[in-house]
Parts: structure tokens; C-alpha cells; sequence
């Protein structure tokens, strides 16, 4: 699973406990035991990350129906 | 679930019973199959067919008795199919002159076949295709004597001679002459025979036996004594079979065939010491289980060859083949869209779920199939042998919980609705006020509480009113979304909560609206005595303020929960008669009801499916429907089908059109029933009630269109509300800078919620909602 953000939305998001741009980084999501590394925009110093709802209905949730049937 | 029921459960389907043609057949043809072939117009592979279950298919297809005609299921209606007639039809127009059986290794056993017409040829081929070495004695001068004097018109010689090729080319030792007990000169003795060969059969013909006294036992009327089932004679070594075992008084060329087959059977299983009768129980002509079903058929009578001595011409066959009804069961196939959806039927998926369940490494592939069932039962109902393949379903779900592997995300959301119903949120008992004892007790429901909590304040007041001895009230849940989901625990708290709080009430008479309370009740809490407010109704009669109905033809959609409840059906029709009703009753109504499409979760696991469900009632009449489950009612009325709960009649206070009224979403609906809690101690108990703590005074303001993604997306405006108070509280949210909205996310549970929202003075506006299961691991990293 990988996510590219568009270089817009990396200058579009502000984390607010932070004050800081979202970055692309790697981030570690996990389900049902198995874990992946994945880009997503994070906040560069507290880590708060931003799923977007493509990735969160599409993707994601087809990686969630695959472990569910393991 | 074990392996021994599964095999029991499988059984129960028919389905994969053979047509009546090949059950009657002694040797199975598939007829169906190679008639299907012709429809097809591919002789060839019709032929295919014939062939591997006839071993001489030119001198069968013109002289076979054909048992299996009479047997046709088309006598009922138009007249069997000439399958006889159709067998010559394949011989003639198929372009292969085999049908290419395949010969197994050698073998170093040697058997004796004495006899050289139909059972005496039929055992020889299969032993040679079996990779046994054959030597075959015929007394005659030539092979299939007998046939050869049915004459050209009957049976020509060159198709004896096209049939007989086969032992040709396999080489088989024929040694004609040789009459087998016969003159020393002449003949071989069967003794020497049987010292000579590992086994020997004996087809040798209605009066063959006179010169083999000496070696078997015989009858009293001279026949040599055959056993009926395995062909063995008293030497161990020898078996026989054809019209000396069955007379020549009815001479049967397909009978003849069939013995020197299963002779063969018993041979093998004498050279390998194997039982002998083990397991022949479907050999030769039996009955079969297969339903099929002439509904619909139009009677058309069978199609005579115009030049008969000629047979069928390709067209006359293919028009006589298309008569054929292919012979199945799939009754409840027919009827059910989720069994239709995964294009099989109940046989394989029984055991596909059995698999599921046992599958140890690897994807279980069921899982979607075992949760898409509406556990409605009308599979059962049609079912010629009363097979519910809900009641595997539910057995599957239950065991996938227990082994920890049910897929999470396909219950959860029932669940937590349930909770919310079975929380102090819903949850009440209570006397009828002014009351210290109750004689009954209501259980609206959670869902009619949520979709019409009007109704159900009314109608408590006019059963207080109807009965003696005091009505009490019980809000919660029966258990049902936990008996659907297979979470046996979950369904015995939430079963024994309402049990507890009807024996804290002294065991009243409980009183439910909706018939899956009813069932759950009946079926899981046997000393609850229950019974349903429509059977109530009918007894202590209607309020007074129940209005004459308009005089438009309503259709009655009977819940599947009633599915065997005559008493419930009928209790609602008299009703509806007392109310001036117009009733028009559904093709498909009381036992063979169909489920809305909310049933079993299936709307959770299988939109698409319950889609299909729930699309194919509605348009199964044109009138408005009425119907008495709050759940039918909101999922007909969601999609545009003017439906009627019977309580909008009852009342017939509510303003504007109901039958035309959408159901709440999903968040109302919890709304819904925690207000009518509130409602009832206030209005009736006089009890203050406390507001509601926590996030929930978060403000929210939502249009219908975000509010109908909500729903579709299973989004609770309490879980928006619970992702706003965490974001507002603790300033974990991002800020669009093109929009100016905010993005917050929060996981109370399982579930992680993203809510785009702004502020507009001291309201929250919703801009969208989603959500993901799998868990994102924030924080600082290095």
C-alpha cells in the first residue's frame, strides 16, 4: 500500500498543535496483527497523520477486507 | 459443525439428485447431459456422452428398451422425450466414431468372459478398458449372434461390426466355437476354465446353462443360481449374468448390458478381496429424490420423425431435445436472490462454509457468502426436503466467532446499536403507573421505537386502557442483531437482561410489536410467554381514534419472522378488515414471504445483494404495501415504495402522508428511542429526566446530503460529535488553508472517524465523514 500526496496538499494542511506543514513521511498503519509502512502527510514534529477519504474508502478498506478473510 | 452433519446437511439438497431418465436407467446414461448437447446442436459431444456410459452405443441406440422413457418427468406434461430416438440421432450425426474412452494400465489378471452377446461384450470392453486381459469364448461362429438376426432394418450389421472394432483393436483372444461345458472336442469344460483364469463371467444366454450343471448350482427351473446383487455363483471364481439371470421371458438389451457392467464391478472386487456387496445401493434402476418442478411449463407433445425408419433428421432431433425440461431442483434458487448471487446452491455451499470454517492457513473465502444470508428461511420453506440454509449460515457465523476469526467490520455497527438499545440510553421496566403488578407486559421493539416512537407512545396507552391487571413496559433490545451476528454471548446477556427485568415485573404476559422480538422470544426464552400486539389487537379490539382507512388497495408484506405465525397473519388481516382495509395478498405471502433486505445483517455484509432483495419485493405488486415490522416498512419506504407500518392506520394522527414518510437515519433513530424513554417517564411516571453528558452538547449542523453519506457509510452524528470534542478539546485537528476547514480524526473504539467540519458561531457544520479500520501509528518519530 503507498499514497502519494500531490504537492499541494503537503502546503495545504497546517497541523494546529504544532503549527507546522504537513510532510510526507513514513508512517506505520496496522490491522488484525499485520502492519505496513506507508507515505502519508505527517506533521513533521508531533506525527499527527492525515488519511485522505480516497485512500481511507479505497485502498484501505480493501487491505481491511483481505485481513479480515485471513 | 462437524464433517459427519455437514455430509448429513448436503445430503438433505437434492439437487445433484440424478433426473428420473438416468435414475431409471440400469446403467445412469446422463441423459440430461446429452440432450443438452443437442439443444446445442453439438452431436458430437452428445455422443461423448452416450458413449462413456454405453459401451456398444450403435446397437444400444437402436435397440435399448429404454426404461428411462416412461420415467420422463415431460410424460406429465406433453409426453416423454423420445431419449431412445435422440440416442440414434447422436450416433448418426456425430462426426467422432468414439467417444474417446481412455484405457487404464495393464493388468496381469486374466478373466475368462464366456459369451458373446450384449452382457458377455459389455463385461469384455470394460475389463479391457479397465487393463484387464481378456479371452472370449463364443459358441457361435461369429460375435453377437442373437443380434445379428434382428435383421438391416432394425439393426444393421455394419453397426454391429462398427461397435465390435473396439476388440479389434485392443486384441482381444476371441475363440468362437467354443461352446464352454460343451463336447470335449469342441469346447473347453468351465472347470478347466476356472483352473485356468483368475475369474471367469458367464453371459452365455436364456438357455445356456443345461451343460454347466456339473460345475454350478443351479435353480429349480434350471438357470444357473445368480446372485441378484453381486452376480456370484456358488464357485467364488465364476460370476454370470444377462438373460440367464433374468429370463427370456422379458428380454431387455440395456438390462443385459447393466449385468455384464456391474459383473465386472463384483470381478474387480473379488481380485482385490473386497466386499462384494459394500456400497451397491444406487445400482441399477432406482428412485430418485430430484423435485423438479412443471410450474409454468406449457404441455407439448413429442416430435414424431417424419421418415421414422430413418430416425430423427438433425433438425427434428434438436427440436425434440429442446422439449427436454433438464430436470433440477434450485426451488429455492429460484426464490432467493442471495442464494442466486453466488451462482450455486445449497449442497456446495454447505460445504464451501464447512471448508471456511476449517481452513487453517489461507483466506476463507465464505466468509462474505456465510454473512450475506438474510436467515429468512424461505430457502426452507420451498425446499422439497425442508433444508433452511440459514440455520448452516447462523452455525458458521457462530463457529467463526468462537474461533476468533468472524470478520470484525461486518456486525459491528448492529452491535453497537444493540448496545445503545440494551443501555440506560433505552433500556426501561416499569408497572403501568399506578400500578404494582402487571398482567402484561409491552415490548415495543428497538427498531419501531426508532422508526415510529409515536406509535408506540399511543399504542402502550391504549393497551393500558384494553387490559386488565396492569400493563407494564420493557425498552431494550430482544438480542436478535447479536443472535444474527453468531455472537452467542452478547445474545444470552441481552436475552437474560429482558429476563430479569420480566421477573422483576412477576413474569408478565409479554406483548411484542415486532414479530423478531416475537421470535427471539419464543424460540430462545420458551418460559417468557409471549405473543404478538396483532393477535392482542384482534382480541381486546382497536383504539377508537383508528380511522377508516381510504378506499385504496393496500398489499400485505408479511414480515419473514412470521413466516409459519398463521395466527399473527391472520390476526393482522382481520384487522384490516375491521378497519375497512382493501387487501390484496402478494403471490409470495406468509410462508413463502420474502425477507426486506435487512434480515441477517445481510444489508451490513452484501448491499448489493440485500439491493437485490429488497428490489425485487418492492416490485413484486403495484399497490401500496402495508406491513407490521418497522424495519420492512422504513427499507420499502427508503427506496421509493409507498408502504404503511399497520399502526399508521391504527393511529392515523400522524400528519402527511405516511405511506410516503423515509425512515430515519441511522442517528435518529437512536435519538428516536432515547427521546421515548424520556417521553414515557416524564409524561408517564412523572419522572426528571437527566440531560445527557459528555460531547454531546457538541452542536452539529449536517445537510441531508452529508447525512445520507453518513448513513451509507455507517457514521453516527454521536461519533462526529465524540471526533469534535476530542479535536476542540485537545486541538489535535489540521487546518485546510484552501478550504478553511478543519480536519479531526479520533478512534473511540475499533473504528478511526475523520470529520471535515467549520464553525459557524457556537454550531459545528459538517463538511464530510469517513472512517477506516486499520490503525495508523501517529507520534513523534525519529
Amino acid at each position: 500500500m503507498s499514497q502519494e500526496q500531490n504537492a499541494s496538499a503537503e502546503s495545504t494542511l497546517i497541523c494546529l498543535q504544532c503549527d507546522l506543514p504537513l510532510e510526507m513521511g513514513k508512517v506505520n498503519v496496522a490491522y488484525l496483527g499485520s502492519m505496513f509502512p506507508v507515505n502519508l502527510l505527517r506533521c513533521p514534529k508531533c506525527g499527527q497523520t492525515f488519511i485522505p477519504e480516497d485512500l481511507a474508502l479505497g485502498k484501505m478498506a480493501e487491505v481491511e477486507k483481505i485481513l479480515e478473510d485471513k | 459443525m462437524d464433517n459427519q452433519r455437514v455430509r448429513e446437511r448436503e445430503n438433505q439438497c437434492i439437487q445433484e439428485q440424478p433426473p428420473k431418465c438416468t435414475a431409471a436407467c440400469p446403467i445412469h446414461v446422463d441423459a440430461r447431459g446429452m440432450i443438452k448437447c443437442i439443444r446445442n446442436q453439438d452431436f458430437t459431444a452428445a455422443f461423448a456422452i452416450f458413449n462413456r456410459f454405453v459401451p456398444l452405443p450403435r446397437i444400444i441406440s437402436r435397440i435399448c428398451d429404454h426404461p428411462c422413457q416412461p420415467e420422463c418427468k415431460r410424460n406429465e406434461i406433453g409426453g416423454a422425450i423420445q431419449i431412445n430416438a435422440l440416442e440414434r440421432a447422436c450416433v448418426d450425426y456425430s462426426t467422432k466414431r468414439s467417444g474417446g474412452a481412455t484405457f487404464s494400465s495393464r493388468k496381469s489378471a486374466r478373466i475368462a468372459v464366456v459369451g458373446g452377446g450384449l452382457s458377455g461384450l459389455t463385461a469384455t470392453i470394460d475389463l479391457i478398458t479397465k487393463g484387464y486381459r481378456v479371452v472370449l469364448f463364443e459358441a457361435g461362429s461369429q460375435l453377437a449372434g442373437r443380434l445379428r438376426e434382428l435383421g438391416e432394418e432394425i439393426l444393421p450389421q455394419q453397426w454391429i461390426d462398427e461397435d465390435l472394432a473396439v476388440l479389434e483393436n485392443a486384441l482381444v483372444n476371441v475363440r468362437l466355437n467354443t461352446r464352454v461345458g460343451g463336447h470335449p472336442q469342441t469346447g473347453s469344460s468351465l472347470s478347466a476354465i476356472v483352473e485356468e483364469f483368475d475369474a471367469v463371467y458367464l453371459g452365455v444366454g436364456p438357455s445356456g446353462a443345461a451343460s454347466l450343471g456339473r460345475d454350478l448350482a443351479l435353480r429349480d427351473d434350471g438357470r444357473i443360481a445368480i446372485e441378484e446383487l453381486t452376480f456370484a455363483t456358488s464357485n467364488p471364481k465364476v460370476f454370470a449374468g444377462g438373460s440367464q439371470r433374468y429370463g427370456s421371458a422379458a428380454y431387455s438389451p440395456i438390462t443385459s448390458v447393466h449385468d455384464g457392467r456391474y459383473a465386472v464391478l463384483s470381478i474387480e472386487r473379488f481380485l482385490q478381496k473386497a466386499s462384494l456387496s459394500a456400497h451397491r445401493d444406487q445400482q441399477g434402476p432406482f428412485k430418485t429424490r430430484l423435485f423438479t418442478s412443471l410450474k409454468g411449463i406449457a404441455p407439448e407433445a413429442a416430435l414424431p420423425p417424419a421418415q421414422p425408419q430413418n430416425g430423427y433428421t438433425r433438425e427434428e432431433a434438436i427440436v425434440e431435445a429442446k422439449r427436454c425440461l433438464h430436470c433440477e431442483c434450485l426451488e429455492c434458487v429460484k426464490v432467493c436472490e442471495y442464494l442466486a448471487h453466488y451462482k450455486s446452491y445449497p449442497k456446495r455451499y454447505i460445504r464451501e462454509l464447512y471448508n471456511n470454517y476449517c481452513i487453517v492457513l489461507g483466506n476463507h473465502l465464505a466468509n462474505r457468502m456465510m454473512n450475506s444470508c438474510a436467515l429468512c428461511g424461505l430457502c426452507g420453506a420451498v425446499c422439497p426436503e425442508k433444508l433452511n440454509m440459514g440455520e448452516d449460515c447462523l452455525e458458521a457465523r457462530q463457529g467463526m466467532v468462537e474461533k476468533g476469526k468472524m470478520p470484525p467490520s461486518v456486525h459491528e455497527f448492529a452491535l453497537r446499536d444493540m448496545a445503545f438499545s440494551t443501555s440506560e440510553h433505552f433500556s426501561l421496566a416499569r408497572h403501568q403507573p399506578g400500578h404494582e403488578m402487571s398482567s402484561h407486559v409491552f415490548f415495543p421493539g428497538c427498531q419501531l421505537s426508532a422508526s415510529s416512537p409515536g406509535h408506540v407512545f399511543q399504542i402502550y396507552e391504549h393497551l393500558q386502557q384494553s387490559i386488565e391487571g396492569g400493563v407494564g413496559l420493557i425498552l431494550g433490545c430482544c438480542g436478535a442483531p447479536a443472535e444474527w451476528a453468531g455472537r452467542k454471548e452478547i445474545f444470552g446477556d441481552a436475552i437474560g437482561l429482558v429476563r430479569q427485568q420480566w421477573e422483576e415485573l412477576r413474569s408478565p404476559r409479554i406483548i411484542t410489536a415486532c414479530s423478531s422480538c416475537y421470535r427471539m422470544f419464543k424460540d430462545h426464552a420458551p418460559a417468557m410467554p409471549v405473543e404478538s400486539l396483532w393477535t392482542v389487537l384482534d382480541r381486546v379490539g382497536l383504539p377508537s381514534s383508528a380511522a377508516p382507512a381510504s378506499s385504496a388497495l393496500i398489499a400485505i408484506h408479511d414480515p419473514c419472522s412470521t413466516r409459519y405465525e398463521t395466527n399473527i397473519q391472520d390476526a393482522v388481516r382481520r384487522l384490516l378488515n375491521k378497519l375497512g382495509v382493501q387487501v390484496s395478498e402478494l403471490r409470495d405471502n406468509r410462508s413463502l414471504t420474502t425477507c426486506c433486505g435487512y434480515g441477517g445483517h445481510m444489508a451490513f455484509a452484501n448491499p448489493e445483494v440485500a439491493e437485490k432483495v429488497v428490489q425485487r419485493r418492492i416490485h413484486d405488486g403495484e399497490a401500496d404495501y402495508l406491513t407490521y415490522c418497522a424495519m420492512c416498512r422504513d427499507n420499502f419506504a427508503a427506496r421509493g415504495k409507498r408502504t404503511l407500518h399497520l399502526l399508521d392506520l391504527i393511529r392515523a394522527s400522524g400528519s402527511g402522508d405516511a405511506a410516503e414518510r423515509r425512515g430515519p437515519g441511522y442517528s435518529q433513530r437512536h435519538e428516536n428511542r432515547a427521546r421515548l424513554r424520556n417521553k414515557m417517564l416524564k409524561d408517564l411516571w412523572g419522572e426528571t429526566v437527566a440531560e445527557r453528558e459528555g460531547y454531546e452538547p457538541v452542536k452539529l449542523r449536517i445537510s441531508s446530503d452529508v447525512q445520507a453519506l453518513m448513513d451509507k457509510r455507517l457514521i453516527l452524528e454521536e461519533d462526529l460529535r465524540a471526533v469534535i470534542h476530542y479535536a476542540e478539546t485537545t486541538n489535535t485537528k489540521l487546518l485546510n488553508r484552501q478550504t478553511g476547514h478543519f480536519m479531526a480524526h479520533h478512534k473511540p473504539a475499533a473504528v478511526t472517524y475523520w470529520v471535515e467540519y467549520s464553525r459557524d458561531g457556537d454550531e459545528f457544520v459538517v463538511h464530510n465523514a469517513y472512517s477506516h479500520r486499520m490503525e495508523v501509528q501517529e507520534g513523534a518519530q525519529s
